[in-house]
């Protein structure tokens, strides 16, 4: 709410944290020399802490041990089992007694057992999205979108969900270091002190500075005053997934740096140069709304048509009506022809372009629609394309007129942007030549994620002093004289800016866990008032800002709202030169005319991006979107090339299509540095293209990410920084175990499971979708009838993107366990929703579906008749209520469930001992314990959350007033809650919608869930991808 | 050849026959009745406190209204152990020394919380709300006793699942006015059953189904 | 004995082979069967045998304790296949656990005589198959020490069990079966008792068949009861041994998945599990004559006539895989088309022709008398119709589930180490059961075997 609010709760540094930091610092105090520890628990001698050292891991973080072993916890299990047996816990066992410990003075604004939102945003490489966060008793335990800011609408994507698990990992860094020493931060300042002084007489030469993207206005402010305090000082930036493409390409087209913005709604034509824009980049999640939006049959304006030229399968291809696979380096091509045509007035459909019959087609029906809809079209370079294609992107919008329209242009969101590979290469040069004595690394992972040739962690080692300010002890802490713990975002005051220039502050849900500390307190050490915290030195910047009489009242409402009003950037004029994009597609073209066989794709993963994820179990476990693997990357080769290789895949018996598959595993050599990864062949993948995810292979990344898939930035290059072409394969002969949750590609024929049609045809037919379900008179039971609420769900096929949020979210409400890969691959995953993926047509340009598949809350539900003991019930409002403290774990009800989205836990999967993920948990849902069936319950906390709300006011639930957690977070609207009995409820009217039809309709199980059916768009110039 | 076995054995064999079913029909009805003693719930036990307070007295005697400690109790799903600040409020002038308070004192003066012994303790997967009972007719001593009679506080019911669907099957039988609320002392008018039909009415209660559907309490 | 054994001979002594070879009298019967017990010394081949059974029992038990301190995830299930070899032997058990009860009681009433010198060890057979059996369900449940919510009892939560499910129809089934089959095997037992105990030389032998036999003393009024005690128990297990295995086929055809979802299940689950009771005791039978040198109690009419019956029901179950197939094509259902495909060449074919080859095709030799009277031959065959029943249920649990609905969640199932230890434990609690039985009580009824004498000595008694 507001800061004052939050002041007060950091008097309560996070609210039951068990750890003993003074029994810690007095253990240090009393030691001599070095001594080696792996955490502050271990320190403090916490006794949980040395039972988990036995244990290999904590599990909802990571992974269940294989080799279930038995430890001294399982035999006491064992014998209260035992006693159970003797039926004492019948409820005749004595309950333990217990403590109530209230507070001595309760903290302002809070009342107990009740939740608190608080506005923060969550900065990711060159944009933020607004973030609303609850928190209980000071815990933040759920992220949901803040509705209010541009970037988010109210959703979010999978690594916004996932930051509460960041923030609570045990395995982040928790002490300052210097040498392995531990250290306080007041040494570390007079530290600073020394060398600022030093410094001074340089005027700052040999001082480098190394960050990320810097979107934080009061960083870069800090930044700018420190380079004027040190004038031959350097601040370089590396963030590894950024785009330089974009940056430079806009300095080729406008001759200066400039931020894009697409208005997606407006376009009724969208063409993809390689851009995955519905689910990465700036402005992805406030895309997908937009796409979405005019994605509806019915919309007003018409539907509107996607093409997408790419690579390698993405979820916006998934998405496309048209999707082109080509290599990457002949996006260029295709973008040059494309302009050459809409240029030279006249289109002909035998271009000058060279490419096959099939890239013919694509591109003249490409040019011919965005001619037709000049004004209302758009056209969209990949981040990863080069500079030159975002230019040619640039041109073709421009002489389209969709400049202003669909295209709006305005400064840039960085603070300084620059063209980073080149700011790095400058860096390590130097580095080479002696001339860094100090090298402050604010966040980052330079040594892991630079480019291979730039043998940077070699050339580190030539900085006489190096600073890493980072989450967790990484691989590049481990080459740095002084390591700081940075502090969670969740933990921090800072400052954005979303994809349009909104600017908001980050305000802070919990005290630092671990004494962690921000870029802002860092760099504020090197300046002349070092000991200023984050807060006032970003209410400070803010104020200058404002310099306005009254401050406090606009501070506090920009808190309140997560935005600070009247800060997204206005749109700029700006005129494209196309000729020099023309010379530059030209150069990029010669360059490419080295026919080697492999080209190399280098992409951030889906799961844990650039590897900063990468022990984010959650994040490790979710199903890739199109891929569905887990736990690992792969080198991504199409079926074509897969067989001139002869290369194969098969799905071992254990866990089977829905678990492990095995891989053979191949050698790449990329211009000289190799890897071997394991190989993946994935249909719509381009010719002749492997693919290879970033962030994996990481050796420091803690307990959870470590030795997890192959580290693709050892091939990486800078020549060749998003595309290589020259690369070599080599069959090693070896097989390796991938866990793929769905290996099994098509839907069968017979089964209608997902339902779909050409505008055109559903125009014809609009009930194509629905299928006669058997009369109600077939059950045997007599039917329920619902006096109050129905509850029930509509999922639009043609909306989801298969962005995989709504998995994250659902972990992150329903205290979901992870399982690691083990238990993957025996087919033992819990998520409770999942994003069915299924190919059709032919193999080599598939069309791509998703298919979110939650509990259905069967009203026949065929689980409810099989259980033994009633432990999942119909509800009076429809639901199949799960009843986990009843259930004996027959597994019957899953047998007999024909959607298979029960879980089971067929060990403790829920980590019960981990003391910083006690905070995690959502006290509103039970924490699952072994041997229990779970699965969905459409969110039954927070429906009954709601219903008393209401009641107590006397009142009927208003429609849209209980959101799903899955709901809350999908960036598309896909997912629909509401009262299905009440007809004009949102929900009632979708259902009514002639595209809805029920899962399995003919097993009569009369699903509440229901979905629409996909509706695609195709240009009636090529013929449709799909003929169902 | 001699008997093996002594005349007497035929009575024997009969009676432990018998007996062994008996035996066995005992050790049930045993069994059923442990789970419901107070041994295993709890109920009527006078829980001791680590400071001498007594509700006899500050509700009792001094009148004092639940919610003036109890503050969460319309509001929330818990009712709230009152921090040691509201103790304060009057203990900083009356009693202002008293040796008996020294604990609450001592908490206020370094900030440490007062451990309470609980007395009502739910299973962790009840999901029990206080702010919907109290504000749906159900007083505080249809469940807690008549809480201004106990100088140390005790489980006045067996808090099992059964007691609590009693209600929840005949909401009718406890349902009072809205005013009566936090009365102590409030009893079943002999036309209950009639009023709290009408109650029920009027407080919108829900139908049996809904009040006893499983995720009701448990999620 | 009105009702009970009517002696009328010409049932023993209609065909060449007679039930019992001539030349036998009261005495050398009693004497030949109560040998086994009292006098002759424990060989070492039973040492040997329950040596490694009992072991077979240890491992079991250690598998059950790593079973509950760690959960059921050691086993090889997952979803989509949560239930693997647990509910599989189960099945198979409780299959194996009806010839005994079908013996006794069925040909009882239909005056089989040829059913008295192997019906005994069958009812023995029975309850130590069900003993087994037993464990699966209780074990399987992932909070095994809840399973007592399956029963209806006045319980503190003020709620009943979910009588609609058929695991608690099982509960009764089952437990009920067990009881019958137990009383009805005692009842049998207590003559023979009797005789022991005034046959047994040391005292301990004395008191211990002494208290068996509840002062039996033969007179005219404990035969009048026990028979008619013995023909009532045989009244109620008869529908038993039908209503046991239809409930536990409900299990499967209560549910919808394809495979399981069809009206031929109860038929087919009895026959199938007459067909394993009698491959059962045939394999226990002719190694046991053999050894305690039974081969004119346990006649080749014993064995052909088990041989015949063996045949009828396999023929029956062939005839449910049949009308299995034909219901897919005919009923056209997309589901249970593709899991007839699937069972035939999905990755488990080869467990299903496996299957297929143990039995339909192998029992077809018992059309010949040369097979049906050779001991070898009808011993092998009875182990291969014990695997192929088993194999029969891992299809129908296995097969049925691993590929229902939805290809999104398709999976396989295969084993785990704790799987094997798991079901070769109660192979190992089987045996040693049936050592203990062999070592210390009559394998066959002396009473009846008496009755069956005087049927074959020269009728003038009647």
């Amino acid at each position: 709410m507001d800061c004052s609010k939050h002041n007060k709760r950091e008097g309560h540094p996070a609210a039951g944290q068990p750890l003993d930091l003074h029994a810690a610092r007095e253990r240090l105090r009393h030691t001599t020399g070095k001594t080696y520890w792996r955490s502050l628990e271990e320190l403090s001698l916490d006794p949980q802490f040395t039972e988990l050292l036995h244990r290999e891991f904590p599990r909802q973080a990571s992974e269940w041990p294989e080799a279930d072993a038995v430890g001294r916890r399982d035999f006491l299990k064992l014998m209260a089992a035992s006693l159970a047996l003797g039926g004492l816990s019948a409820g005749c066992a004595r309950k333990p007694s217990e403590t109530i410990v209230p507070y001595v003075r309760t903290p302002e604004g809070m009342t107990l057992g009740k939740a608190l939102y608080f506005a923060t945003a969550m900065p990711l490489g060159a944009s933020a999205i607004g973030l609303l966060v609850e928190s209980h008793e000071g815990r933040p335990t759920k992220i949901e979108g803040n509705p209010d800011h541009p970037g988010s609408l109210g959703a979010t994507d999978v690594f916004a969900q996932a930051a509460v698990l960041e923030l609570y990992d045990p395995d982040r860094s928790q002490v300052l270091t210097h040498l392995g020493d531990i250290r306080a931060w007041s040494s570390f300042l007079a530290e600073a002190r020394v060398v600022v002084e030093a410094l001074k007489s340089t005027k700052g030469a040999r001082f480098r500075v190394l960050t990320g993207s810097v979107i934080s206005p009061t960083l870069g402010d800090q930044l700018q005053s420190l380079l004027a305090q040190f004038p031959d000082a350097r601040w370089h930036q590396w963030e590894p997934a950024g785009s330089d493409g974009a940056r430079e390409g806009a300095r080729l087209a406008f001759g200066r740096y400039v931020n894009t913005i697409y208005r997606v709604d407006k376009a009724d034509v969208i063409v993809s140069l390689d851009a995955d824009f519905l689910a990465s980049g700036p402005g992805g999640i406030r895309y997908a709304r937009e796409f979405a939006r005019r994605r509806r049959p019915d919309v007003p304006g018409g539907m509107n048509r996607l093409y997408v030229a790419e690579p390698t399968p993405s979820v916006t291809g998934a998405s496309a009506d048209h999707r082109l696979a080509v290599r990457a380096s002949e996006v260029s091509e295709l973008a040059e022809w494309i302009h050459s045509q809409l240029t030279s007035g006249r289109l002909s459909d035998t271009g000058k372009n060279s490419g096959s019959e099939e890239k013919n087609r694509w591109a003249s029906a490409v040019a011919h629609d965005l001619q037709k809809y000049r004004g209302k079209s758009l056209v969209i370079a990949g981040e990863h394309q080069p500079a030159a294609v975002h230019a040619m992107a640039h041109a073709i919008n421009q002489s389209l007129a969709n400049v202003g329209a669909t295209v709006l242009y305005t400064e840039p969101v960085e603070a300084g942007p620059t063209n980073q590979l080149e700011s790095l290469r400058e860096l390590t040069n130097d580095m080479k030549a002696g001339n860094v004595e100090l090298l402050l690394i604010l966040g980052g992972n330079p040594v892991y994620d630079a480019p291979a040739d730039f043998q940077f962690a070699e050339l580190l080692k030539n900085v006489r002093t190096r600073i890493h300010l980072a989450l967790f002890e990484d691989e590049t802490s481990q080459l740095c004289h002084w390591h700081i713990p940075e502090a969670h975002f969740l933990e921090s005051w800072s400052d954005t800016r979303a994809y349009d220039g909104t600017a908001s502050v980050i305000q802070p849900l919990i005290a630092p866990l671990y004494h962690g500390k921000t870029a802002h307190e860092v760099l504020g050490a090197f300046s002349d008032q070092p000991s200023r915290t984050s807060y006032e030195i970003v209410r400070e910047y803010w104020k200058s800002r404002a310099g306005g009489s009254d401050f406090e009242k606009p501070w506090r409402k920009s808190l309140h709202d997560g935005v600070i009003a009247g800060t997204a950037f206005a749109p700029l004029h700006v005129a494209a030169k196309v000729a020099s994009s023309s010379r530059a597609i030209g150069s990029a073209a010669q360059a490419r005319s080295g026919g080697a066989p492999w080209e190399v794709v280098f992409r951030p993963d889906p799961a844990i991006y650039d590897g900063r994820f990468a022990n984010n179990g959650w994040l490790q476990e979710t199903p890739k979107p199109v891929t569905k693997l887990t736990w690992d990357n792969a080198a991504i080769v199409s079926p074509a090339s897969a067989q001139k290789m002869g290369l194969q895949q098969r799905v071992a018996a254990t866990g089977g299509e829905h678990g492990q598959t095995l891989s053979e595993v191949i050698e790449l050599d990329v211009n000289g540095s190799k890897v071997t990864a394991a190989a993946w062949i994935l249909p719509g993948q381009a010719e002749a293209t492997v693919t290879l995810h970033l962030g994996y292979g990481r050796w420091r990344p803690g307990r959870v990410g470590i030795q997890k898939g192959f580290n693709a930035y050892a091939v990486r290059a800078s020549s060749g920084l998003w595309s290589a072409s020259g690369a070599a394969l080599r069959k090693t002969g070896a097989r390796y175990p991938l866990a793929c949750t769905q290996a099994h590609y098509n839907m069968e024929s017979g089964r209608n499971l997902i339902r779909g049609t050409t505008l055109a045809e559903f125009h014809k037919d609009p009930k194509f979708g629905d299928e006669d379900a058997p009369p109600k008179s077939l059950s045997l039971y007599k039917e329920y009838q619902y006096a109050g609420y129905a509850w029930g769900m509509a999922i639009d096929l043609n909306a989801c993107i298969g962005c995989n949020s709504c998995v994250v979210a659902c972990q992150s409400e329903n205290n979901i366990p992870v399982v690691g890969k083990e238990q993957v691959m025996r087919g033992r995953e819990m998520h409770w929703i999942r994003i069915d993926r299924y190919f059709e047509g032919d193999i080599d340009t598939p069309a791509t579906y998703f298919q979110p598949v939650p509990c259905m809350q069967c009203e026949n539900a065929p689980c409810e008749e099989v259980c033994p003991v009633g432990a999942t019930v119909h509800s009076a409002e429809g639901l199949n209520d799960m009843v986990y403290n009843r259930c004996i774990g027959t597994r019957y009800c899953s047998n007999n469930c024909p959607y298979k989205v029960r879980r089971f836990n067929f060990l403790r999967f829920a980590d019960w001992e981990t003391p910083s993920l006690k905070l995690l948990r959502n006290p509103e849902v039970t924490v699952r314990s072994r041997g229990v069936m779970e699965k969905c319950t459409y969110c039954v906390q927070r429906i009954n959350a709601g219903r008393m709300e209401a009641e107590k006011q006397n009142r009927e639930i208003r429609d849209g007033e209980i959101v799903t957690a899955c709901q809350a977070s999908c960036p598309t609207e896909a997912i629909i809650f509401g009262n299905a009995n009440d007809p004009h409820s949102r929900v009632a009217k979708l259902k009514a919608q002639p595209r809805n039809y029920a899962l399995l309709a003919d097993l009569n199980t009369r699903p509440r869930t229901t979905y629409l059916a996909a509706v695609r768009n195709p240009n009636p110039e090529l013929e449709t991808p799909e003929k169902r | 050849m001699a008997q093996i076995f002594h005349r007497s054995t035929n009575t024997i064999s009969r009676v432990s026959l018998f007996s062994a079913i008996f035996l066995a029909a005992l050790a049930l009805t045993v069994a059923a009745a442990v789970a419901r003693s107070p041994y295993a719930t709890n109920q009527n036990v006078p829980q001791e406190q680590p400071v001498q307070f007594s509700h006899k007295h500050h509700v009792g005697d001094d009148g004092i209204d639940c919610r003036y400690c109890h503050t969460s109790v319309e509001t929330s799903a818990v009712a709230g152990i009152p921090p040691t600040k509201t103790c304060m409020n009057c203990h900083s002038i009356l009693f202002a020394d008293s040796p008996y308070l020294e604990p609450v004192r001592e908490s206020y003066r370094t900030g440490k919380s007062i451990e309470w012994s609980r007395v009502h303790r739910l299973a962790d997967f009840v999901y029990f709300n206080h702010s919907i009972h109290v504000n749906k007719g159900v007083g505080c001593s249809s469940c807690h006793g008549q809480v201004n009679q106990m100088p140390l506080v005790w489980q006045a019911s067996s808090l099992q699942m059964k007691w609590c669907l009693e209600c929840h099957r005949h909401p009718e039988r406890v349902l009072r006015p809205r005013d009566q609320i936090f009365n102590m002392d409030w009893k079943a008018p002999p036309n209950q059953i009639e009023q709290g039909l009408k109650l029920a009415k009027d407080y919108k209660i829900r139908a049996e189904w809904d009040l006893t559907s499983c995720s009701t309490c448990h999620r | 004995m009105s009702a009970g054994l009517p002696a009328d001979q010409s049932v023993g002594t209609r065909r060449g082979t007679p039930v019992l070879e001539p030349g036998y009298t009261y005495g050398s019967v009693t004497e030949k069967i109560s040998a086994i017990v009292l006098t002759r010394p424990t060989t070492r081949g039973w040492w040997l045998g329950f040596g490694v059974s009992f072991l077979m029992v240890m491992m079991l038990f250690y598998t059950i304790s790593y079973l509950i301190a760690v959960g059921v995830g050691i086993w090889g299930i997952n979803i989509p296949v949560g239930w693997g070899f647990a509910i599989v032997n189960f099945v198979w058990w409780i299959g194996i656990g009806h010839a005994g009860t079908l013996i006794s009681a069925i040909l009882l009433l239909l005056n089989q005589k040829w059913r008295t010198s192997i019906n005994r060890f069958a009812e023995a057979m029975t309850l130590f198959a069900v003993a087994c059996a037993g464990l699966f369900p209780l074990l399987h449940a992932g909070r095994p020490w809840y399973a007592y919510w399956m029963f209806p009892y006045p319980s503190t939560m003020g709620i009943w069990p979910q009588f609609r499910s058929p695991l608690v129809w099982d509960v009764f089934a089952v437990s009920t079966y067990f009881t019958v089959s137990l009383m009805f095997w005692f009842v049998g037992l207590i003559p023979d008792f009797a005789t022991l105990r005034d046959r047994a030389t040391s005292r301990a032998r004395q008191k211990t068949y002494g208290m068996l036999a509840m002062g039996w003393r033969g007179s005219a009024r404990h035969w009048h009861r026990y028979q008619s005690a013995y023909l009532l128990l045989a009244g109620l297990a008869t529908p038993l041994v039908v209503s046991v295995h239809t409930v536990v086929s409900l299990d499967f055809a209560v549910a919808i998945v394809p495979g399981w979802h069809t009206t031929i299940f109860p038929p087919y689950f009895v026959a199938g599990a007459i067909y394993s009771g009698f491959a059962m005791v045939l394999t226990l039978a002719i190694p046991l004559r053999a050894i305690y040198k039974l081969e004119d109690f346990i006649t080749m009419r014993h064995l052909e006539n088990m041989a015949k019956v063996m045949l009828a029901t396999g023929l029956i179950v062939g005839y449910g895989y049949i009308v299995e197939f034909f219901m897919a094509w005919y009923g056209g259902n997309t589901y249970e088309i593709f899991l007839s495909l699937n069972r035939l060449a999905g990755p488990y074919r080869l467990f299903y022709w496996a299957l297929i080859a143990c039995n339909i095709i192998a029992p077809q030799f018992l059309w010949f008398r040369r097979v049906r009277t050779s001991v070898l031959a009808l011993f092998v065959m009875s182990i291969i119709v014990n695997i192929g029943m088993w194999l029969e249920r891992f299809v129908i649990v296995v097969v049925s589930l691993h590929r229902d609905f939805m290809p999104s969640a398709w999976g396989m199932y295969s084993p785990r180490i704790w799987d094997w230890t798991m079901f070769a434990g109660t192979i190992g609690l089987f045996l040693a059961l049936l050592f203990l039985f062999l070592r210390f009580l009559p394998v066959i009824s002396i009473t009846e075997m008496r009755e069956l004498v005087a049927g074959t000595q020269s009728s003038d008694k009647k």
